[in-house]
């Protein structure tokens, strides 16, 4: 895989991923050639203090929720705002939907995962963290079925493990790897 | 998919195409990701297995149609929904209508008007109802129907109160409704100066100028070129200087006609046609 066929790196998250996915980006040197979505659950009317951590470790990368059909560029961080599904158009901009939570969670990464699969197929790679829940493994089947490349934490790397494992247990290709690992793949992106 | 119900884009199209030539509704610019998702979950609450289905009930069952339609569409909705947008339409955009003799308002998308009601307690407390004429629009309707009717299931009322005294209300919120068993109706003065009509967005046009449109959160199921063109339809229906509001995650900044608004209040999205 080169660096050129990767055109979007999706990360999913639930509890306990907080820490690893500001390690992830701390991995990204700037300029870098592809557009980062970040899709975490986060509870209902928690104002998004995410965004400023992400915002402070890194100044020199912009971390931002995107607007409704706001176009995807490179060498930016979105983050799902809350409350709405996160999808992406074929015009490659970013669609809001206020549609019913899936399984609990709007935003849902399995929907967001689903969509990336479906526009961007193979130029798209998912990495999936801690979480308590089973999201994100069916939106994980989607990505590798569509040629990209799957990537969970390794369950006994995160604080909570049912996420990432219940996503191994349904998609035999993904790879387990620890944070460093994931990190050091981030970073190979790059140069 | 929250369902198994999987859906081809080529799929999409012919329900599409068939739900215009049968019912005269155009989705054909709607947000081609999210309206998937939409027709794919009402096929799953219909427990249809293949688009045939689908397309078999939608040209031989009439009321099909209806409950198609009602599910289809995302109606939520709530009463000061973002309160900070209606405190900055306090402060901000309130004060400058009084100057008006007749003041017109247009919320397009209004669904079951709860938006409506909470303009209408706002015009109110400023003093500017009774030379207000607000006109309420909706693609559905049913929606229309319950909008008209004013009422509130009386469990919501808690949060909508909440929102009132957020927003800077600092009435008593049970003023503007009387309970009656599980509901809150909303007093009659602020329905009765409300025309509730049908308009659908895509299709039809200007029908009179506004000091104030809000469409917010109807957007957001379009593609670019409709919200486009409906940018363009609030523009022309907007007299100088009029206001628009829009959802707060939405935004004019992907439009053509970009240039032709200011923003006045970017957390808020309300923006003023210039001159
Ligand atoms: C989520 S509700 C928004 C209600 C309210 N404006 C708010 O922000 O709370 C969306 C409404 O837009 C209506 N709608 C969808 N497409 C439309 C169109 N083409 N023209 C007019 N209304 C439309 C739907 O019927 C629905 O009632």
């Amino acid at each position: 895989m080169t660096k050129n066929s990767v055109d979007i790196v999706v990360i999913g998250g639930s509890a306990g991923s907080i820490p690893v996915i500001c390690e992830l980006i701390e991995a990204l040197s700037s300029p870098f050639d592809f557009a980062v979505v970040v899709v975490i659950h986060r509870s209902k009317n928690v104002i998004s203090e995410m965004e400023q951590i992400l915002a402070v470790k890194r100044k020199e990368i912009m971390v931002k929720e995107p607007d409704d059909k706001e176009p995807i560029q490179k060498n930016c961080v979105y983050l799902a705002p809350q409350n709405y599904h996160l999808l992406i158009e074929e015009t490659h901009s970013f669609c809001l939907d206020y549609s019913e939570p899936v399984s609990y969670s709007r935003p849902s990464i399995d929907v967001t995962f689903e969509s990336i699969a479906e526009i961007y197929t193979e130029k798209a790679v998912a990495i999936l963290l801690s979480g308590a829940n089973g999201d994100g493994s069916h939106g994980m089947a989607e990505i590798i079925a569509r040629g990209g490349i799957g990537i969970v934490q390794e369950p006994s790397t995160a604080e909570y493990p049912v996420m990432p494992q219940l996503s191994l247990d349904a998609n035999a290709a993904a790879k387990a790897w620890t944070p460093a690992q994931i990190s050091a793949y981030i970073h190979t992106l790059n140069v | 998919m929250d369902s198994q119900t999987q859906l081809t884009a080529e799929e999409l199209n012919e329900i599409i195409q068939l739900i215009y030539t049968q019912h005269g509704y155009d989705f054909s610019d709607y947000a081609r990701s999210s309206l998937l998702r939409r027709v794919a979950r009402c096929m799953a609450i219909a427990e249809f297995k293949t688009s045939y289905e689908l397309k078999y009930n939608l040209i031989n069952d009439k009321s099909f149609f209806a409950w198609f339609l009602e599910t289809l569409t995302v109606n939520v909705t709530e009463m000061f929904r973002d309160p900070i947008f209606y405190k900055e339409l306090r402060e901000k955009v309130i004060p400058t209508l009084a100057s008006y003799p007749i003041i017109k308002v247009w919320h397009a998308g209004c669904a079951t008007g709860e938006e409506v009601y909470s303009m209408a307690i706002l015009l109110q407390e400023a003093g500017l109802l009774s030379r207000t004429k607000m006109y309420a629009t909706d693609l559905n309707p049913v929606n229309l129907e319950r909008a008209r009717q004013g009422i509130i299931p009386l469990k919501l009322i808690k949060e909508y109160t909440t929102n009132y005294i957020k927003s800077g209300g600092t009435n008593d919120f049970s003023a503007y409704y009387t309970a009656q068993y599980d509901n809150a109706i909303i007093h009659k003065q602020y329905r009765e100066g409300v025309v509730f009509a049908r308009h659908n967005l895509a299709v039809d046009q200007v029908f009179n100028e506004f000091q104030l449109i809000c469409c917010r959160n109807v957007m957001i199921y379009f593609n670019q070129e409709l919200q486009n063109r409906a940018v363009h339809l609030f523009h022309d229906s907007l007299s100088p200087l009029g206001y628009l509001a829009i959802g707060i995650k939405e935004s004019l900044l992907f439009t053509d006609i970009k240039e032709q608004f200011e923003a006045i209040s970017p957390l808020a999205r309300i923006y003023r046609r210039k001159k």
